[in-house]
């Protein structure tokens, strides 16, 4: 009980230390230069201490139930003992880690569907296209992205093969899709690449990242351990523009007086 | 009061259904691949209960706090018609909250570690701080030159697929130049400069921005500042990698 009343407070310290920077820029703007009164303001106070208190909360629960797990979890799964020394005396085989490629998508996956800023960002977006485009759909989207980027990011640092070679060629496929798709998707596809990488996924990834490192022979955790991030930013621009591209396809099947495609 | 039972009741089953998916993965792989038992079952279950119940606060302060007030800044702004006072607080907005971010100081620590192994600084305590120091500063320069960039596009209608595969073009260019120990750094530090708090207030903000101008499509021209946060600091931490 000790040990948690610790690690409380020190989260709780560390988020209000996080959000101090904002609350002071917020002030400073506020009594410098707009000095008008904002409209309902004592319900924005309000409603700003509930995120503070439900994101402490939030980063206790999990310090105290499950980066705990995912991270010891991680390490093992990475673990020479795991994948078997006789499968690795041959030198290093990309199939000798299906298990922590399957991992690796799994815990992408579900680390971004809890994700707190995606779940704001998709919430604004179906606020604003006024219910157009769901706020579900679309986490389910970006956490596909997740899942197959983190995943392909295990590929990558298990066969050591160059990362600018992986993120060049996802930025082509984005180029393509953008002019492909509905444009009033596309600013919200850019964005999903940044919030999917935040409080949930990065500590679970990052620990993957290190342990695959520093456990494949002939890697090191230090210059090969870099790069899950990236691959967890761009593979959701990716998912969220295939997503528009197939839900405008199926609009279009839908009504029956417009031509089939051409 | 029955209204605000059945709200409660509403928002923990959402959280509930985002935790799911964790909950399943961890206990799949601890009890039937790695055949572990699960580890100290009660300190789980609180550590659960805090995670739905934080998950309900972040929900409610959101629509009643943090979106609100993102809005309301912006309209201030718009109101007061000042371009340089926004611009103004575009780039605070974006130093301040990038500066502090914890995970930004634990990836600079690592990385200066990589240069230093590197030999592209020299090894001791003092020259990786500083390392580790300006490369914070960097990417802290280039989140709020990026909000200002993304203010400006909104003001000014651009389109943002233009600018954001411009990045890309730069980005892929600049790779080609930069010392290979940099690059794993710069694509990791976009994805870390954007925390929790920031990302609905900036989101907030844009879409807010994009509806007091007349004219500006909130979806196509409200969105997109945190794309630009996320592109900018790999430019920048590339740029300083074959600068340093």
């Amino acid at each position: 009980m000790h040990a948690f009343a610790v690690s409380a407070v020190s989260t709780a310290l560390s988020t209000a230390l996080d959000v101090a920077p904002i609350v002071g820029v917020l002030l400073l703007f506020q009594i410098a230069v707009l000095r008008r009164r904002l409209p309902n303001l004592r319900n924005m106070i309000l409603g700003f201490v509930l995120v503070l208190l439900g994101l402490t909360l939030f980063l206790i629960g999990l310090e105290e139930a499950l980066f705990p797990i995912g991270e010891t979890m991680a390490r093992q799964l990475t673990a020479t003992e795991t994948i078997g020394e006789a499968s690795l005396e041959d030198g290093v085989d990309w199939h000798d880690y299906l298990l922590v490629y399957f991992f690796a998508a799994a815990i992408g996956f579900a680390t971004t569907v809890a994700e707190p800023s995606l779940i704001a960002v998709a919430l604004k977006a179906q606020q604003v296209s006024g219910g157009a485009t769901g706020a579900w759909g679309l986490r389910i989207a970006v956490a596909i992205g997740v899942a197959a980027g983190v995943a392909l990011g295990c590929f990558r640092i298990v066969t050591g093969t160059p990362l600018p070679l992986y993120i060049i060629a996802a930025y082509l496929i984005v180029i393509v899709q953008t002019f492909r798709s509905n444009q009033t998707m596309v600013p919200l596809a850019y964005d999903s690449g940044g919030v999917t990488t935040s409080t949930v996924t990065v500590p679970v990834v990052a620990a993957l990242g290190l342990g695959l490192a520093s456990s494949v022979p002939g890697r090191s955790p230090l210059i090969d351990g870099f790069g899950l991030i990236a691959f967890a930013s761009v593979f959701p621009i990716m998912s969220v523009l295939a997503y528009a591209m197939a839900a405008s396809w199926v609009r279009r099947r839908r009504i029956p007086n417009q031509p089939e495609e051409a | 009061m029955k209204r605000f039972l059945a709200a409660v009741l509403e928002r923990t089953a959402a959280a509930l259904r985002d935790l799911g998916p964790i909950i399943v993965v961890i206990a799949f792989f601890q009890i039937v691949v790695l055949r572990q038992p699960f580890p100290d079952f009660g300190s789980v279950a609180v550590g659960l209960v805090c995670v739905i119940a934080g998950l309900i606060l972040f929900t409610e302060g959101l629509e009643s706090g943090l979106f609100p007030l993102g809005e309301a800044i912006a309209q201030a702004f718009a109101r007061k018609g000042s371009l340089t006072a926004l611009l103004a607080f575009a780039f605070c907005l974006g130093f301040g909250t990038t500066v502090a971010e914890p995970a930004l100081i634990a990836v600079a620590a690592e990385a200066a570690e990589v240069a230093a192994e590197a030999g592209a600084i020299a090894a001791d305590a003092e020259a990786r701080a500083d390392y580790a120091f300006e490369l914070r500063m960097v990417v802290a320069l280039s989140v709020g030159s990026a909000l200002v960039l993304g203010v400006i596009r909104i003001l000014k209608g651009w389109p943002l697929h233009r600018l954001i595969i411009g990045g890309y073009v730069l980005v892929s260019a600049m790779t080609a130049f930069a010392p290979a120990e940099i690059i794993g750094v710069a694509y990791d530090s976009g994805g870390v400069t954007t925390s929790t708090i920031t990302v609905p207030l900036v989101t907030a903000l844009g879409v807010g921005l994009a509806s007091s101008i007349r004219g500006r499509n909130p979806l196509i021209d409200g969105f997109g500042l945190i794309a630009f946060a996320s592109l900018t600091p790999m430019i920048f931490v590339l740029a300083y990698g074959m600068v340093v």
